[in-house]
């Protein structure tokens, strides 16, 4: 009667294990033991058959005999494989015996390459693992806008320039800029003592600028010339500094002009003011030496 | 419906002029079913409102005045950092257990000087362009630091390599469809991991009025608002990515500001105009970063032991708590 269900399974009627591709037939019943669709690979059709299936890393052998065929409960006989790869061939050849060559040869074929997957899955079990996390979308584009509204609050350049002033005031940079603070300090109070109409305003103005124009003409305070050029100013002349007495060269106030031309002199004053110009004392030390 | 304006306006008048207009107390304008006069007149409506706002202030603006000196303080407007939750861990200046603490934690040797930096930067599998560029652009900013390509190697592997050859950290960059987007940091002689979320990342060329090439001189760090103990410890992290000592003389400084849990990082070069004027030019890449979790040991997902894990549930209920 199995050739009777093959007439019937194999090409005429509809079997629902049968899954029909360009060049193959492919069998989708669990206890097929090659997986194509044939006249000896189907379990439907052949009434002794057996197969290798492994379950949770063990290896069974299932085996159907014609004697079951009407138990369907009791069709399938199971036979656990020892785990050692030769000792499971032997048993499959022992529980086999008697048997068509093609069901043995193909079972102890597809117990092979079940062992090798699953050596392959242990082995990729110790490796790393990735795990693929997914991104939500909600909370995603939440911390984006608080991100976004965190930078805004943050005010970093602020914050950076406050801090990067607060180490020079604590003199954290030692002797490489020179904005003698306290010097300055000391000769406002003799200038204050000498001359008296000055507003204080001015002075602040001008504090800065003692530093940086040694030259004739009068950079402006906020220039925006190349930043490195200053730096090598100021650091050159600041030894020059360190032994000559103050200029105090009053110019007009830097704050008002923003441009980067020199400023024009005395031009743009608006309050009454007075030009006090004081000679440096350590010049001649050139002289000298030429003379 | 019944239009309730007092005045009759019409749909050719510009909005931007009202005359004086009346709504009686029931009227709401989102009754008019009419869209464009509903618009209409929701803009009548508003500018009304922005009037009388202006008004107001006016007016208190004149009390002000007019009291002078008797005039109560100006009220202090709340903002976020105002309101923040106080956290208990919040690091006390004095605190005696907390420098105990930091004297003995793993980051000592770093700051007894008993360690140089040497920091080592790699990326997730399989890294795409802007994650290379990014790698590049990082080791430029970081002093002594190597970049490797990962090849498919495990980070459990790398890790004794590199206490073998001497490296004190080690970063990786996380990449997720062509972009970087995660960051690990571990301290490595068995220090703490941290693992960071990344986000707007920005290239060198995709900075605005950017300056030169960042150069070879030790640049200086700052670490803005690291409050709490966690704050503290991740902010000790960073600081020892940076040998000790800056060279002035490169005038760079790397900056980590936190604000509200967020890490943002600068890279710029700065100058000194004055004695209290200074400028600062960005260079370098920025990203921000926020801090996903904290583990104590070297990166070891399964079975490390975690410090600190950021919990969705649990820590953003409030948004006036934050943890760093």
């Amino acid at each position: 009667s199995s050739q009777v269900v093959w007439s019937m399974l194999g090409n005429r009627q509809f079997c629902s294990y049968k899954m029909t591709t360009k060049t193959q037939n492919f069998c989708r019943n669990e206890y097929n033991l090659t997986g194509l669709c044939n006249r000896s690979s189907c379990p439907l059709a052949n009434s002794q058959y057996a197969t290798v299936r492994e379950e949770k890393g063990r290896c069974y052998l299932y085996m159907k005999t014609i004697e079951r065929a009407a138990f369907p409960r009791r069709l399938w006989e199971r036979v656990l494989l020892s785990k050692n790869y030769e000792k499971a061939l032997e048993e499959i050849d022992e529980n086999l015996i008697y048997w068509p060559r093609f069901i043995r040869h193909k079972c102890k074929q597809r117990f092979t390459k079940i062992t090798q997957y699953l050596i392959r899955i242990r082995k990729l079990t110790l490796k790393r693992q990735r795990k693929l996390v997914p991104l939500r979308r909600k909370i995603e584009r939440r911390e984006n806008r608080r991100e976004e509204k965190a930078l805004i609050a943050a005010q970093l350049d602020n914050a950076i320039e406050k801090e990067l002033l607060e180490r020079l005031k604590q003199d954290t940079y030692g002797d490489i800029y020179n904005f003698p603070i306290h010097a300055f300090d000391k000769a406002l109070q003799q200038q204050d003592a000498e001359s008296e109409s000055e507003s204080d305003a001015e002075r602040e103005e001008d504090d800065d600028d003692e530093d940086v124009d040694k030259r004739e003409f009068v950079e402006a305070e906020d220039s925006e010339l190349s930043d490195f050029e200053d730096m090598d100013k100021l650091e050159t002349s600041s030894e020059e500094e360190q032994e000559e007495e103050e200029e105090v060269e009053k110019k007009a106030s830097r704050s008002k002009s923003k441009g980067k031309t020199p400023l024009k002199g005395p031009a743009r004053r608006k309050r009454p003011y007075i030009e006090i110009e004081y000679e440096e004392e350590t010049e001649p030390s050139t002289k000298t030496k030429a003379a | 419906a019944a239009d309730g304006s007092g005045s009759v306006p019409g749909h050719g008048t510009d909005p931007a002029a009202p005359e004086r207009v009346l709504f009686p107390p029931t009227f709401s304008v989102s009754e008019i079913k009419n869209k464009q006069r509903r618009h209409f007149m929701f803009l009548r409506w508003k500018q009304q409102q922005r009037k009388e706002k202006l008004a107001l202030k006016k007016k208190r603006k004149k009390e002000r005045e007019a009291l002078g000196d008797k005039a109560p303080p100006k009220a202090i407007p709340k903002t976020i950092e105002n309101q923040r939750v106080y956290d208990e861990t919040t690091v006390d200046p004095n605190d005696e257990e907390v420098a105990f603490d930091e004297a003995t934690d793993e980051f000592a040797p770093y700051f007894n000087r008993q360690t140089v930096p040497k920091i080592l930067i790699t990326t997730s599998d399989r890294p795409r362009g802007r994650t290379v560029r990014f790698c590049e652009q990082l080791a430029t900013v970081i002093p002594n630091s190597h970049v490797y390509y990962r090849r498919g190697l495990a980070l459990k592997r790398i890790i004794p390599q590199c206490i073998a050859r001497d490296f004190t950290d080690l970063i990786v960059i996380n990449e997720d469809r062509k972009i970087p987007n995660g960051l690990v940091l571990s301290h490595l002689p068995d220090g703490p991991t941290a693992h960071f979320r990344m986000s707007s990342v920005r290239l060198r060329k995709e900075i605005k009025r950017k300056g030169k090439e960042p150069t070879e001189h030790v640049p200086e760090v700052i670490l803005n608002n690291f409050t709490t103990r966690l704050g503290h410890s991740i902010g000790r992290m960073f600081a020892a990515l940076f040998p000790h000592d800056p060279q002035f003389i490169g005038r760079q400084v790397a900056t980590f500001h936190n604000q509200r849990d967020y890490i943002f990082f600068r890279f710029h070069r700065y100058i000194f105009k004055s004695e209290k004027k200074v400028g600062i030019q960005e260079l370098g890449p920025r990203f921000t970063l926020k801090l996903r979790s904290l583990q104590k040991g070297t990166f070891d997902s399964k079975f490390g032991e975690y410090e600190w894990i950021h919990k969705r549930r649990e820590m953003d209920t409030s948004r006036r708590k934050f943890h760093l």
